[in-house]
């Protein structure tokens, strides 16, 4: 039992540690990325690649160490067209873009953002992780913001986000099947579902049961556990210093929402409708006020559902990133182990917040839920 | 005078803060007082906690 304790200690220690060591090799290769982005941009971007320039020239303790600071946070929080790991190490992702048919390949062709990717004569270049159409030299026009005017094409591609949907999802599928298919006559859990089983009882226990109620409650509990159990292992891996931040982004957690959105007003009963176009109990005149704050309630429900989670992820890792990156800035073995502590009690508060923000989204969702299907006994 | 919008953010922030800081007061004392339904406060505390944040981060982005 202490040996286990000691060992599971370790390693938790050893994954914290392993974070300011990758941040520093990412924040060296930023250095990198944005001198040679500098050099290589510099007659089609020549204003931009100038601000970087002048930044970089400064000496090493002064502006550019809190630039690469920010480039690494905004680096890390960003969705990307390649699986980046650490310095040299990670794999491209595929690129699929729809534009006069579907174009197909490789995110290596781009290059890093250095060159310009060539398929079936159209050309595409990477400008601040966002794929424009461009001519054969890659040159990009812009206005007076220094956004680009360049056609974007439709983009399907399997990003980063993507990619560890995916994952996360073959994941899950084995690790529930095989939970399931492990019961035998007995009915006691094997592995891993002696861990999962509590977990999917307490969900179906404190969340399903006492919001939506024993009669409707059944139909829910397959979306409830599939939104709880993604949403806290992608927090989980979010934790990881691999740079993975799913759950925040905007893009999937408005997914979540709308679903949960769909789900809520396609169970809703008569009940449900009454209450929100003609509020019972309450005098003529009020009436119709209550239907319009109703009708922006049923709006407002999922979408701070859908800020709530991307915010609290957002916010965790700027957090913890920005602590890392003071490391760098103060620049001194002093200050490093009171930043490397902090770092470490606000890791173990994110993973208390990575499991509360899955319980806090699957317990509203089935609040809602509840709510559609309540019947009431009145009059 | 022209008043930043950040300054509109930040009061948000700190109504949203003292909500959220007595709903767990409150919480807190109704636990001390009835210890066995701890986890139904939790819960109530929880939802009624998240759903003020809601409105902290959403002025935090309409900013």
């Amino acid at each position: 039992m202490i040996s286990k304790i000691t060992a599971s200690f370790a390693l938790t220690g050893l994954l914290f540690f392993s974070s300011p060591v990758l941040a520093e090799n990412h924040a060296h290769e930023d250095v990198h990325q944005e001198e040679s982005h500098a050099e290589t941009h510099n007659e089609a971007v020549e204003a931009h690649g100038q601000e970087h320039a002048d930044s970089l020239g400064e000496d090493a303790d002064g502006q550019d160490i809190k630039a690469a600071v920010k480039e690494t946070i905004a680096h890390h929080l960003a969705d990307s067209y390649e699986f980046h790991i650490t310095e040299g190490v990670g794999f491209p992702l595929p690129v699929i873009l729809l534009d006069d048919g579907l174009k197909v390949f490789s995110s290596a062709k781009f290059g890093h953002g250095h060159s310009v990717a060539e398929i079936d004569g159209n050309h595409y270049v990477l400008h601040h992780n966002k794929i424009y159409k461009t001519d054969a030299e890659g040159a990009l026009s812009f206005d007076e913001h220094h956004h680009p005017t360049n056609a974007k094409p439709l983009d399907f591609s399997i990003t980063k986000n993507v990619f560890m949907i995916l994952v996360m999802a073959v994941f899950m599928v084995v690790l529930f099947s095989r939970m399931a298919k492990s019961y035998g006559p007995e009915k006691t859990p094997k592995k891993a579902g002696r861990f999962l089983e509590p977990i999917v009882i307490y969900v179906r226990d404190e969340i399903a049961i006492p919001n939506i109620g024993e009669k409707h409650y059944k139909k829910y509990m397959s979306y409830l556990l599939t939104v709880f159990f993604f949403i806290w292992f992608l927090n989980l891996v979010g934790m990881t210093p691999l740079g993975i931040n799913v759950t925040g982004n905007i893009a999937i957690t408005f997914s979540l929402a709308l679903m949960t959105f769909i789900i809520t007003q396609v169970s809703g009963k008569k009940d449900y409708w009454m209450h929100i176009f003609w509020m019972p109990g309450v005098p003529v005149v009020l009436k119709p006020v209550m239907a319009i704050i109703e009708l922006i309630g049923l709006f407002v429900k999922p979408f701070s559902l859908m800020i709530r989670l991307y915010a609290n992820m957002l916010a965790g890792h700027v957090v913890l990133m920005s602590i890392i990156g003071l490391i760098f800035v103060f620049g001194s073995w002093l200050v490093s182990p009171a930043f490397f502590g902090l770092t470490l009690v606000l890791s173990l508060l994110e993973l208390l917040v990575a499991a509360l923000q899955a319980y806090i989204f699957t317990m509203l969702a089935a609040l809602y839920f509840g709510s559609a299907v309540e019947e009431h006994d009145h009059h | 005078m022209e008043i930043p919008e950040i300054v509109g953010a930040g009061l948000i922030v700190i109504g949203a803060g003292l909500g959220i800081g007595r709903i767990g007061g409150s919480a807190m004392e109704a636990i001390a007082r009835q210890p066995e339904a701890t986890a139904r406060i939790q819960t109530a505390m929880l939802i009624a906690a998240a759903l003020i944040e809601g409105i902290g981060f959403a002025a935090l982005f309409a900013k």
